[in-house]
């Protein structure tokens, strides 16, 4: 009974916190900076005590997993669709969404200072609330219809956080970035979600990876079939977690609010993709074409990042390509089959990049401490080996990396200009076509035509 | 089993607007024409949520009005309510009235609510219509008041005259053709295709899309929305198209329907007005519907048919905050940013919420729809269906490109107050409430929508059309009264 309770109690607390919040904002109450910091401490408080306490209660009682079964959410039995809201407390969640409400519950505090007084403070918690609710959901998901639901909540609030200073043209225009790329990993993983679905009769992802509870692998799904909806995840957990070749949206999202990037890509969503692809970890060692897919892909982008990563000119920038050259390491740990070595990097990642991305704004004045407390130096000499390398391949990689590997450009004149394009020439064919058979517009051109025309004439 | 309501609900539902709107005709006082519309939008509200209640009360599939005049007067029912259309009907009379009350006092010169009520009433009557003829005959009278609107504002009407003739010309053909031809396949097999070319127009398929573009140009936004939002052109799918074609006709059509979704989501990502760019999102999400209801499958039928539900309700309310966008600040460019937010935080979160409500985004009954019309699809064609999560993530994408052009950017600056109005706000309290409440307890929405589909293909199949039966299997007559069992229970 405590167990059932304190797992609703992990879910419910965020979910009853955002629906508080937007009923009131709906019925136009507003709500003060204090009482919307204390009710968003109260309700992480509440559900990472829940979860802590959970997690002592499987401990006590050697648990490995719990399952908290709400019942069908939606139930179809002729046609056998359920779509099932149960949450799943294992060895990967538990630890996973401890981790959310910590950091969540920290930047949180910190917001609160940051954006005191703000115009957009209550948007701000808004867009927060959702996006916490979103990782609880994913990190706790044990359907993967569930698991959907909460992705696409922090796909969105990941995108309206980044264009969160809406007065600016810069900051929205990458908020569709970011959203346009997301979009379409949300794509594929409703594609995967539908061929796990037929593969294995229903969307209980301890059905699909096996009896065994995670990690130890028991998955019967077959090779082929492993290798298919396991691109298709690949493809949403790169998007999610900026993997190449989606890379490009990752400094862009620098441009909301700090504690939004410590949330965003230092912290948590950046690692909801390598989360995906944890979580589903029995399944992809059903192909080994697969595995190496995924520690190719992660090995890519490690070195992408790396390279990237050297020629940043701010901080912020910087700690956001060295969250991916980790993220990538993250991914190729799960391609060798290191679960564990991977959802502890995951864990000292996230938190450390937290702490850099929050002391950001005050890098300066903690520099400048630093140096008062050792004495005043001329410059830190960093030792350097001299580059070996051709001065052209040089030049090259230079280019490379301040042009953070052509990324965007490939994304925006390969795909996306000849796409607009295309469209833009149906549109304007459209228009015409409106045009020619407007009988009255015909006649409002001609007689337009002859008034000109008269006009002109001596 | 008992099929006639306790009252006449319907003929009193279709009476009231016609009745609202004489007085509203006689009356010169635009206040009191205001007051006795929204009266009777309400009155026809609860009527038609009354025959809802009634009719779940009975337990079958379709019934009647009990001491019906239209009976009295020429001894045949011609309207009925079956579970297809008891919620649409509530829907749509929700519809009407919102956009009536949410119409501003300085708009009423341009926005007739005669013309309002009275197609309110054609539209009811058109979803209650149990005949074939009268059906023909009130769409085409469907036609004329938007025809008119544009007539009098003194816009061009060659395109929608001649979509709408060709429309008419086509279902007039194909239905009297499969009148007088039953017994010969060549005249059935061509009505048949004579009655899907029209459905199709009237739907907005590809290339027959573009008179709804041209429809939102030129109309004003309040009579456009009444007249597509509805979807007519869906129903008139199911009521004449789907007994008769043959299924690898519609299947065929739904793939000529999924590439119109498709390519009207592009489309609407390109846009440079925002009317424009509703048009095209209403193409696109109305094209999946009619996808779901040719696939011919449950599931496929029900995801289209929850959707079609939806849409109603969160298009409606995303047009209804584009059309109080543009009464106070004109045509909105989409070219530019225009910085509306600060000035109307409501409405540009109304446009956010019932945007993404509408595309199949949590919080809403698309969402499972979406899920249920993808799995329908996929199970007919497995590649075809990736094109419904092609075209959702399109129109998700060019959905927050509109949001952002309009309301974020340069913070626009008004001299007066340009926030939403009280009769907005309420607006966008009901819509987003009935958008949460269905989107969060789905399981009875589905349910009643499934059993709908489920009775549609029982029709389909006891016409013997579908000889295969290869998308859906015979259902046993135990089958039948188990479903008669549920729907009562």
């Amino acid at each position: 009974m405590m167990m059932h309770v304190c797992a609703l109690l992990v879910v419910a607390a965020p979910a009853a916190l955002a629906l508080n919040m937007g009923l009131s904002l709906l019925f136009g109450y507003r709500l003060s900076e204090r009482r919307l910091a204390l009710t968003t401490q109260v309700a992480v408080s509440l559900s990472a005590i829940a979860a802590t306490t959970l997690l002592i209660n499987m401990l006590m009682t050697d648990q490995v997993q719990y399952t908290l079964d709400l019942g069908h959410w939606v139930d179809l039995p002729v046609e056998h669709f359920h779509f099932t809201l149960k949450f799943l407390f294992d060895r990967l969640s538990i630890p996973f969404v401890i981790l959310s409400l910590l950091l969540c519950g920290v930047i949180s505090a910190f917001a609160n200072r940051y954006l005191h007084r703000d115009e957009g403070y209550t948007r701000f918690f808004l867009f927060f609330v959702i996006f916490l609710l979103g990782m609880v959901v994913t990190s706790v998901a044990g359907t993967i219809e569930t698991m959907f639901l909460g992705w696409e909540l922090v796909g969105l609030s990941s995108a309206l956080l980044v264009a969160f200073f809406h007065n600016r043209v810069n900051p929205v225009a990458n908020g569709l970035r970011v959203w346009t790329i997301y979009r379409f990993a949300d794509g594929a993983f409703l594609f995967a979600a539908l061929v796990l679905h037929h593969l294995t009769g229903g969307g209980d992802l301890n059905l699909m990876m096996g009896s065994q509870p995670w990690p130890e692998s028991g998955c019967d799904i077959g090779s082929t079939h492993a290798l298919i909806a396991g691109l298709l995840l690949l493809v949403a957990a790169a998007g999610k977690s900026a993997l190449i070749p989606f890379s490009g949206w990752l400094p862009r999202a620098m441009e909301g609010p700090t504690p939004s990037s410590a949330i965003f890509y230092g912290a948590l969503s950046v690692h909801l993709g390598a989360y995906l692809l944890l979580r589903v970890g029995p399944m992809l060692e059903q192909s080994p074409t697969l595995q190496w897919t995924i520690i190719a892909l992660g090995g890519i982008t490690a070195i992408y990042a790396a390279l990237v990563g050297r020629v940043q000119t701010d901080v912020k920038s910087a700690l956001a390509f060295a969250s991916l050259l980790q993220v990538s390491i993250i991914v190729m740990e799960i391609g060798f089959g290191l679960r564990y070595v991977a959802l502890i990097h995951i864990i000292g990642h996230a938190s450390m990049r937290s702490l850099q991305l929050l002391r950001a704004p005050s890098l300066l004045r903690d520099h400048r401490r630093l140096e008062d407390n050792i004495g005043y130096s001329e410059r830190i000499k960093l030792a350097s080996r001299p580059d070996a390398a051709p001065t052209r391949l040089r030049i090259w990689r230079y280019r490379f990396a301040m042009e953070r590997g052509y990324l965007d450009t490939i994304l925006d004149e390969w795909i996306a200009a000849p796409f607009l394009k295309i469209f833009r020439t149906f549109d304007r064919l459209e228009r015409q076509l409106v045009m020619c058979l407007s009988v009255g517009n015909r006649k409002q051109a001609a007689k337009h035509v002859s008034e000109t025309d008269e006009m002109e004439a001596p | 089993m008992n099929n006639h309501l306790h009252l006449p609900w319907l003929e009193l539902s279709i009476a009231c607007p016609i009745v609202a709107a004489i007085i509203c005709w006689r009356l010169k006082n635009e206040c009191t024409v205001r007051s006795v519309a929204l009266v009777a939008c309400l009155l026809t509200l609860a009527l038609t949520l009354g025959e809802w209640f009634d009719f779940n009360t009975l337990g079958t599939f379709s019934a009647q009005d009990s001491n019906s005049v239209v009976f009295l007067l020429f001894g045949a029912e011609y309207f009925v309510i079956n579970e297809l259309t008891a919620p649409l009907l509530s829907k749509v009379s929700l519809l009407f009235g919102l956009t009536i009350f949410a119409t501003m006092r300085s708009k009423a010169g341009r926005f007739s609510v005669v013309n309002a009520l009275l197609a309110e009433a054609i539209i009811l009557a058109i979803l209650s219509c149990s005949s074939t003829m009268l059906l023909c005959l009130l769409l085409a009278f469907s036609t004329v008041l938007p025809w008119y609107e544009m007539r009098l504002r003194g816009r061009d009407t060659s395109v929608f005259s001649l979509c709408m003739s060709l429309h008419l010309g086509l279902m007039l053909a194909g239905t009297l053709l499969l009148w007088l031809g039953h017994d010969s396949p060549l005249l059935s097999n061509l009505a048949v295709c004579l009655m899907a070319l029209s459905a199709m127009l009237r739907a907005g398929i590809f290339p027959g899309h573009f008179w709804i573009v041209d429809l939102f140009e030129k109309c004003t936004f309040g009579t456009a929305i009444l007249f597509v939002a509805p979807m007519t052109g869906a129903y008139f799918v199911l009521r004449l198209v789907l007994p008769v074609v043959p299924v690898w006709a519609l299947h065929g059509i739904a793939v000529l329907s999924l590439s119109t979704a498709l390519y009207a989501a592009a489309m609407a990502l390109v846009q440079i007005e925002a009317r424009r760019f509703f048009a095209y999102l209403f193409i696109s999400q109305s094209s999946l519907v009619l996808a779901g209801l040719e696939i011919a499958n449950p599931i496929g039928m029900t995801g289209a048919l929850c959707i079609w539900l939806e849409i109603g309700w969160s298009l409606g309310g995303l047009a209804l905050t584009l059309r109080a966008v543009e009464a106070r600040i004109g045509r909105i460019s989409l070219e530019q940013y225009n910085g509306l937010f600060d000035q109307m935080p409501h409405l540009g979160s109304l446009f956010l919420f019932t945007g993404l409500a509408s595309i199949g985004f949590p919080g809403g009954l698309s969402f499972v729809g979406m899920e249920l019309l993808v799995e329908g699809t996929v199970e007919v064609y497995p590649l075809v269906g990736t094109i419904i999560v092609l075209a959702t993530a399109i129109n998700g994408v060019a959905l927050l490109r509109a949001y952002f052009r309009i309301f974020t950017g340069t913070r626009h600056i008004a001299t007066v107050s340009i926030a939403a109005r009280p009769a907005e706000r309420i607006v966008a309290i009901t819509l987003s409430l009935l958008i949460l409440v269905v989107g969060i307890w789905p399981n009875a929405a589905i349910r009643s929508r499934y059993h709908a589909a489920e009775s549609l293909l029982r029709i389909r199949q006891e016409s013997g059309i579908d000889q295969t039966a290869e998308s859906s299997p015979p259902l046993s007559s135990s089958r039948l009264n188990e479903l008669e069992k549920e729907k009562g229970h």
